[in-house]
């Protein structure tokens, strides 16, 4: 018997394999990648009872639209997500984020927009038949590594499922929140920058700019001001950081970030507000806030927290 | 020795080991990165060696930046073996097609081409680091009279297997890439494979030597698509 598998009819804009990410390779080029909201990914695979590590599909924007084919498969989708299953008989149910479903054969997963947001996820039950590239499922594009020949989705292709058949039944009442602050640690060359830029960009909106993806976020707002140099030594680069180049407009790593990188680092942002931060679509405005170390390790321990809760109310 | 240790955000330790970049403060950087990872201490997530830096980056559910430096600070490095190297060489095609920034070269350094690619093939280099992309081998000293700046206006696209030198460096675009080094030559050689058990040709402490080959050679070699 075929396995069960969905034929991609329309790949979305940024369809990937991803996972927890991949460690150990920094040094020779390759950064964490891996689903960029960590929260929304552990939801997905818990809702649908997968292993914490299985591969999801994330999207950007526009996600996929996908033919399945087989016997009963289950599904999940996070985030904020516009999307509808489209029966064999043609008739159509509007899905709902954090519920399963169960598909059946020649339904079709059209994955409309993600509303408000950037990324959503598709955990389905048992994962997909793809390979690791050192020890993960994550995909890092540029570098053409990770599942599917290191590719985004493309049309047309064949995404093959473990599991033969399931039927899940499952729910979450949750909703993604926004914040009032992305809250930062100063960078390593905070004391570059005039005094009145940092009161700038502690104080003012910066927005979302066009061009942002995986690998970074460009924001604009006020130009931030260098009085020593615009240039540093190329040193390593992590997520979260807040690189300044000498045009003054902020650039913030994201999980698919170059690894090395010669502009000051004005600030981080807080392993706890990374989530958020990379949720926020272009024309957003996003405000700074600047705490200590012991303060943003407070509130990591709080954020895990959170996300084991949620996770605990499934039903 | 590291001169000061910082936070960088609340999941790394940013170790400095002073102003200057030479190949003897680089060497310190490796044997401290060699050494890190052959300890697989609970925690360190990745590890990324530069020029004079070492960036250390952990899990915060299973440690923190104080348990990380006590740990950084209290290692013994004088028992570390120094890096094993080895030493590659690479053929670069100089031919006009791939030296994109050829003219400007020319003009800032005041040589001609010959010159110019003589000045580069004639002497070994260290790899510093590697990174930015994937397997892209940061190399040095090139000779002081081909030294000059970056573009006033970055690429947006440098192909892949591009050579280009900036200030006292020259490196390799192993994947196609925004980038602003002075173009002047293209290399068929796979410097990023996807073989994980040996991932790049060259490696923080390597010896590498360019040699120049024809178009023609060039062609027959191409690794690259």
């Amino acid at each position: 018997m075929s396995k069960n598998s969905f034929k991609v009819l329309r790949p979305g804009i940024n369809t990937t394999f991803q996972d927890l990410g991949r460690d150990n390779l920094y040094h020779v080029g390759l950064p964490f990648s891996g689903a960029i909201d960590k929260r929304n990914f552990l939801i997905a695979n818990s809702l649908i009872t997968n292993k914490e590590d299985d591969a999801v599909l994330e999207f950007a924007y526009q996600g996929p639209l996908l033919e399945f084919s087989g016997s009963q498969t289950s599904i999940v989708i996070t985030g904020n997500v516009n999307f509808k299953i489209i029966k064999k008989d043609t008739s159509e149910i509007k899905g709902e984020c954090y519920r399963t479903y169960n598909l059946n054969n020649k339904d079709c997963l059209d994955i409309i927009s993600t509303e408000k947001s950037v990324y959503g996820y598709l955990s389905v039950k048992g994962g997909f038949q793809i390979n690791k590239f050192c020890n993960s499922y994550s995909t890092t594009v540029r570098a053409e590594v990770g599942p599917n020949d290191g590719k985004k989705i493309e049309i047309g292709q064949t995404i093959i499922l473990n599991a033969s058949e399931s039927s899940i039944e499952k729910s979450l009442e949750y909703l993604n929140s926004k914040i009032e602050f992305i809250r930062v640690i100063k960078g390593t060359n905070f004391d570059y920058f005039s005094e009145d830029s940092i009161k700038d960009f502690t104080s003012k909106d910066f927005i979302v700019s066009k061009l942002t993806d995986r690998m970074g976020m460009r924001l604009s707002g006020p130009k931030i001001k260098n009085l020593k140099k615009t240039n540093i030594k190329s040193e390593g680069l992590g997520k979260g950081v807040i690189q300044v180049p000498a045009d003054g407009d902020p650039i913030v790593m994201l999980s698919d970030h170059g690894t090395i990188g010669g502009y000051p680092k004005i600030a981080v942002v807080i392993s706890a507000d990374y989530d958020k931060l990379v949720q926020c679509p272009p024309g957003e405005k996003i405000k700074f806030k600047i705490i200590s170390l012991t303060e943003a390790e407070n509130l990591f321990k709080i954020y895990t927290m959170e996300t084991k809760n949620i996770i605990n109310k499934i039903r | 020795m590291i001169k000061n240790i910082y936070n960088l955000g609340d999941a790394a330790l940013y170790c400095d080991f002073g102003d200057t970049v030479n190949k003897e403060t680089n060497l310190k950087v490796i044997n401290y990165f060699n050494d890190i990872r052959e300890k697989n201490i609970t925690g360190i997530k990745n590890i990324a060696p530069s020029y004079n830096k070492l960036i250390i980056y952990f899990d915060l559910e299973l440690t923190n930046y104080k348990k990380i430096k006590d740990t950084v600070e209290n290692l013994d490095i004088s028992t570390c073996e120094s890096a094993k190297t080895k030493k590659v060489k690479i053929p670069v095609c100089f031919d006009d097609e791939f030296a994109l920034d050829l003219e400007r070269v020319e003009k800032k350094v005041g040589l001609g081409k010959k010159e110019i690619v003589n000045q580069l093939i004639s002497q070994k280099y260290f790899c510093y680091m590697t990174g930015f992309i994937a397997g892209m081998p940061f190399l040095g000293d090139i000779k002081e009279k081909i030294r000059l700046d970056r573009l006033e206006t970055p690429r947006v696209k440098v192909p892949k297997g591009s050579v280009g030198i900036t200030e006292q460096f020259c490196n390799i675009y192993t994947f196609e890439s925004p980038g602003g080094w002075n173009i002047i030559g293209n290399s068929p050689k796979k410097v990023f494979t996807k073989d994980p058990t040996k991932l790049t040709l060259i490696d923080p402490g390597d010896e590498v030597e360019f040699f120049e080959i024809s178009k023609k050679e060039y062609s027959k070699f191409n690794e690259q698509k």
